[in-house]
């Protein structure tokens, strides 16, 4: 198979990129840390204060290798424009697949398996560790979920693919009390609310899922697809629907586990929420901190991709995902392979 | 690709030799990594390879000077054992700095 990922990422905070003999060279505080010949790579990313020299850029958009920058956070700002990007290629691509019935739903439902199989890989992890009142519940809604996956090749429309999905999250989400061992009485998910969210669960998923759609977004640009087109999330004016889709096989995996683990833990504790008058809850900005520096180290985790193999950093699995796809729609890939966590 | 070992033997008695050392250097490291002091690790696709050796024959001087180009055999990390100091990377895994 095509080496998958040889773009070089630059994370290092007031690191200097320059061309050197043919070679990227990364300076952190005047020291050398790497000379990277230019032909091992295929592009550039970097993530906040870093610094690219301009000869480097001019060679590398000579090359047809796009520097991609994004806040230190991931969230995507901008992206060279080579003289002969493959952008607009895939871009089509895109679009003809998007406005194929068929193919929509063949991407549409392979999204769909990923984020079920997924979520059942996350109750059945979670049954693991609960107590022993809760296991049965726990592993009750991992065969409902299992179940559903059955469904999916029967499925017709992706209006089909979509109930299929929502009876797995009731599912799934009528359980996720359940994997909670601390603080019961405060943490309790009736259902799932989103602006505003009704209960504390709810507020700091949805916080989760907004960092986490910007990293995706970021992945789908970096990539070269339109953010915007998706397929199993209808297309609707300002929604990065692409971005969505890329998500959902995420979600339990990266946001909803982090949460798990923060409560359980007692690092997210009922202090660190608002309850607002009118049953809104948000959560507070400790809170937040405390979120965002739990998901930034998950991100440098590695985990082995379920097809390339490779050990991946969980906060590439969104680029992979985007360059599968990306392929499937250039039609290199015969389908969509979602990411699968072990 | 195709993983390469290419160490060189430059006469550095003169100025000229002196100066063919330094332009042989730099045509390797423009395409593979200084493992040690006269002794690159590259690995390079087969255009790329043709490209290495004209620059590499065009550079040296033949009654002087000697270049080897050694192939290794894949997956690398089977076959090379290295010791001591070594900043080698693996340039087909994911770089994050």
């Amino acid at each position: 198979m095509r080496t998958l990922l040889n773009t070089l990422y630059v994370q290092t905070q007031g690191s200097y990129l320059r061309l050197e003999n043919d070679n990227v060279r990364v300076d952190v505080e005047g020291a050398r840390v790497a000379m990277l010949p230019l032909h091992h790579l295929d592009g550039v990313v970097v993530f906040g204060n870093v610094l690219i020299s301009p000869y480097l850029i001019q060679r590398l958009g000579r090359e047809h290798k796009p520097v991609t920058w994004l806040t230190e956070s991931g969230r995507f700002t901008a992206r060279t424009e080579t003289p002969m990007s493959g952008n607009v290629l895939l871009r089509v691509a895109q679009h003809a697949a998007s406005g194929d019935p068929a193919r929509t739903l063949a991407v549409a439902r392979y999204i769909a398996a990923g984020k079920l199989q997924n979520q059942k890989a996350a109750l059945l992890r979670s049954a693991r560790d609960a107590a022993e009142a809760d296991q049965p519940i726990l592993r009750e809604a991992a065969r409902d979920v299992n179940g559903q996956i059955g469904c999916l090749p029967l499925a017709g429309t992706v209006d089909e693919v979509r109930g299929i999905e929502g009876t797995a999250a009731r599912a799934y989400f009528g359980a996720f009390s359940h994997t909670l061992r601390v603080n019961r009485d405060f943490f309790w998910l009736g259902e799932r609310t989103r602006r505003p969210a009704r209960d504390p669960i709810n507020a700091v998923l949805n916080y989760a899922y907004t960092l986490l759609a910007g990293d995706c977004a970021g992945a789908c640009q970096q990539v070269g697809l339109d953010p915007q087109v998706g397929f199993l999330h209808a297309l609707r004016p300002g929604r990065a629907s692409l971005a969505l889709d890329l998500m959902e096989e995420l979600r339990a995996v990266i946001a909803d586990r982090a949460v798990i683990t923060l409560i359980n833990r007692s690092q997210l504790t009922p202090r660190d929420f608002i309850l607002h008058a009118g049953g809104s809850v948000t959560i507070s900005e400790d809170g937040r901190r405390t979120l965002i520096k739990h998901l930034q180290e998950r991100k440098q985790e590695t985990v082995k991709h379920s097809l390339t193999g490779r050990d991946t950093p969980l906060g590439l699995i969104a680029h992979v995902q985007a360059r599968l796809l990306a392929q499937h729609l250039r039609g290199d890939r015969p389908h969509y392979p979602p990411y699968l966590h072990r | 690709m195709i993983d390469l070992l290419i160490c060189y033997d430059v006469n550095t008695e003169t100025s000229a030799g002196r100066k063919r050392l330094r332009r042989v250097a730099k045509v390797c490291v423009a395409h593979g990594q200084r493992v040690q002091n006269s002794v690159f690790e590259v690995s390079v696709n087969d255009v790329q390879l043709l490209a290495l050796r004209d620059q590499l024959l065009r550079e040296m001087d033949p009654s002087e000077d000697s270049v080897r180009i050694y192939r290794l055999r894949q997956p690398r990390d089977k076959f090379v054992e290295a010791f001591g100091r070594d900043g080698y990377r693996d340039l087909s895994a994911p770089l994050i700095l």
